[in-house]
């Protein structure tokens, strides 16, 4: 009789190594969604003590991961069947790579026999994901898995982190394997730069001593080294303002005399005319993406340039940079903050400059009487009524500009927002990814009426996990960045960017035991606003807002960032 | 400009894909590439030929391919001393009244006859990419029928001193 208990059996399964490995590597939640090839790993997921969150589409499982790895620094754990399943969370990889978001995406695949000879559910995802992961691996020998596994934690999380892909065949959950337990990480052509170039350290050093009218960029690099604080110092120490990034925003203190706002596209006056007239630029961790240098050529003509990023590739693909460091921006500014720097020349004019155009064009909107309600005005209070210290998410479109220009960031990974990519759909997933990261904090999403139906599925899960999670609707019945473009750059042909109907929002939050609530009077938006922010749980804010409102100023696509536009 | 990049890769199967991807991504076309297996087990060498406009294209491709990480390095080896050498064999028609003068044609080419047929013969030659191209227009007249090239492969001279 071969009537062995499984636990006599010396060996594990693929799918208990992977639950092994992911409890070594610390995983706090999986974000997945089952199907016919992950049945073995989900078999194993029955009584396993590592919460599964189960979104209602992989895109949102995709997103909520990212959401965690962004609000956490964490990697963010998906796992997703083969072949539909596993499409359906490529555009969250593209968009974690984009943003260097830390991902480990498991797919199910077809049993290794099956595989290239297009069976049900197979899709060729190591290939789809070549150019939109870090790294991805398809598993071939069970005994590889905790190896691959270790890998690819290591991989997503140092140096630029990124999405990792592992492709599981749906045979290597059940297939057998003695425990190999590997402690150490061999991979020789993969090692990361952390610590900077002592020499560059110095070049930087003495171009900040000569320069007059210095300026610091920070990017997304600042927040992901959590180098807020020193940050903080360098920029004290010797008077230097900063702008940041979009996805920089939290890094600098919104309210510090020293902080210039966002720069770029949708940027200040004051950042935008600093990064024109600046003569020595400290890029830390910005990609200079185009929303930032819609005119690279133009950039900062008058600065000598550095660039300090983990990723030597970022270092002169867009602008030439002068002294570039390649390491870790923490590691960085310690050894900046160690350098000694004697008789740097007085840049104290410059600051006067810049906090005087900080005074005289803030971000600015209409405050007359008005029947409708100003989106900013909305994100103000809710910068009001949540003392700065919401995790904010946004959606994609002007209501994430708004959010950029009117919420008063001030801590890191505060902001949770989809940059390079600009994927519509990402807010409510990834507020609900910061919201299970957080329990205890305030989460609010602010979205759009278009981006919120492209996910707003997931609102199902909020009652499930007892997420209080605050959306906030910036309802225009349009898309209203589509539509901003086409009234000033396409002569007001609003090519379908106005929706001819919309769902009542109250009442879909409503048939997901979720409470929904209608604000239409500017007269009493505070005291609406704040009722909403007083519920316990879970609601979904229906803010009517006027469909011509832009956003402003603007920076033409393509024109450099002191010719700003405010379409009067 | 033509460069010629080398680089030495895990030997793992998508990295092909890979560094193809990351040049084709960026609109440059692969004149040549060759793959072939190194004194180091499970490392390849990747010599690649592509043409870019400026240096700084080349600089850029050579830190992306450095990124991959399947890739261990990536050299330019262009302006360096360096050894090249690409086969081609080609098909070419021969009645057997040209042979002895194909003979003579191919001989300060050091080419050599590796197949005779009764109308075709093959003729294998190796050397950098322009004497591969000189020895096709010489031989062209006589109506090549085939030509099958492998790219070049090649590294940095040893050091004279």
């Amino acid at each position: 009789m071969l009537n062995i208990p499984s636990n006599a059996l010396p060996s594990k399964t693929g799918a208990e190594i992977l639950i092994d490995s992911l409890k070594k590597q610390k995983v706090e939640m999986i974000f997945g969604y089952p199907g016919g090839a992950v049945l073995p790993l989900y078999d194993a997921f029955y009584d396993c003590d590592i919460p599964h969150i189960l979104t209602r589409h992989e895109q949102g499982a995709i997103h909520a991961a990212e959401g965690y790895a962004k609000a956490t620094g964490k990697p963010g754990v998906v796992v997703v069947t083969s072949g539909p399943g596993a499409t359906n969370v490529l555009t969250g990889i593209a968009d974690a790579m984009s943003d260097s978001i830390p991902l480990v995406v498991f797919t199910g695949q077809v049993h290794t026999p099956g595989i290239g000879k297009d069976a049900f559910q197979e899709a060729d995802i190591l290939g789809l994901t070549i150019p939109i992961t870090k790294y991805n691996y398809q598993v071939r020998d069970v005994r590889s898995l905790p190896r691959i596994i270790n890998e690819a934690f290591h991989i997503a999380s140092t140096g630029r982190k990124g999405p990792v892909v592992i492709d599981i065949p749906k045979d290597i959950g059940v297939s057998r394997a003695e425990l190999l337990d590997p402690d150490t990480i061999d991979l020789p052509s993969y090692q990361p730069t952390f610590q900077p170039n002592s020499l560059q350290i110095e070049r930087l050093m003495k171009a900040l001593k000569i320069s007059h009218k210095p300026l610091i960029l920070a990017g997304a690099g600042v927040n992901h080294s959590h180098s807020a604080a020193e940050l903080l110092r360098f920029a004290e120490r010797y008077e230097i303002p900063v702008l940041c990034t979009l996805l920089g925003l939290g890094s600098f203190p919104h309210e510090h005399e020293l902080f210039l706002g966002m720069g770029g596209m949708h940027g200040s006056f004051a950042a935008n005319m600093a990064l024109t007239d600046c003569d020595f630029l400290i890029n830390f961790g910005s990609r200079f993406d185009d929303r930032l240098a819609s005119a690279p050529n133009e950039f900062a003509k008058n600065a000598v340039v550095a660039h300090i990023d983990i990723d030597p590739t970022e270092i002169g693909k867009i602008i030439p940079t002068q002294i570039p460091i390649v390491a870790d921006i923490q590691r960085t500014l310690l050894q900046l903050l160690d350098f000694h720097l004697d008789g740097k020349e007085d840049s104290s004019p410059w600051c006067k400059l810049n906090t005087k155009r900080k005074t005289q064009h803030p971000f600015t909107y209409d405050h007359g009487p008005t029947k409708e309600i100003k989106p900013q005005q909305v994100i103000e209070l809710v910068g009001k009524i949540t003392d700065k210290k919401a995790i904010i998410a946004t959606d994609v479109g002007q209501h994430q500009m708004w959010t950029a220009q009117f919420y008063p960031f001030c801590f890191e990974h505060q902001l949770i927002t989809s940059g390079g990519l600009g994927t519509m759909g990402y807010g409510l997933p990834a507020a609900i990814g910061a919201q299970l990261a957080f329990p205890d904090k305030t989460v609010v999403a602010f979205v759009g009426d278009g981006g919120f139906q492209m996910t707003a599925q997931e609102l199902a899960i909020l009652n499930e996990y007892q997420l209080p999670l605050k959306i906030i609707i910036l309802n225009n019945a349009s898309l209203g960045m589509v539509r901003q473009w086409q009234e000033k750059f396409y002569n007001r042909r609003f090519s379908h960017s106005v929706f001819k109907s919309l769902p009542d929002f109250v009442k879909l939050a409503e048939a997901y035991a979720v409470k929904g609530i209608r604000i239409t009077n500017p007269q009493t938006l505070e005291k609406d606003l704040r009722e909403a922010f007083a519920h316990p749980g879970p609601i979904v804010v229906d803010v009517q807002i006027s469909q011509s409102e832009l956003v402003l100023p603007m920076v033409p696509s393509g024109k450099p960032n002191h010719q700003m536009e405010v379409f009067q | 400009m033509r460069r010629i990049i080398t680089a030495t890769v895990n030997n793992s199967s998508g990295v092909l894909n890979r560094i193809t991807g990351v040049i084709s991504r960026r609109q440059y076309n692969i004149d040549s590439i060759s793959v072939g297996l190194t004194e180091i087990p499970n490392i390849s060498r990747i010599t690649i030929v592509v043409h870019v406009d400026s240096l700084y294209e080349i600089e850029q491709v050579s830190k992306q391919l450095n990124k991959q990480i399947d890739v261990l390095k990536v050299s330019d080896i262009t302006d360096e001393p360096h050894i090249e050498r690409e086969l081609a064999l080609v098909k070419l028609s021969a009645p057997a009244s040209q042979r002895s003068e194909l003979n003579a044609v191919i001989e300060p080419f050091r080419a050599t006859i590796i197949d005779v047929g009764t109308k075709n013969i093959v003729i294998q030659v190796i050397g950098t990419n322009e004497k591969v191209d000189a020895f096709l227009d010489i031989v062209r007249p006589y109506g090549i029928k085939q030509i099958a090239r492998t790219g070049i492969t090649g590294f940095t001279r040893s050091a004279k001193k």
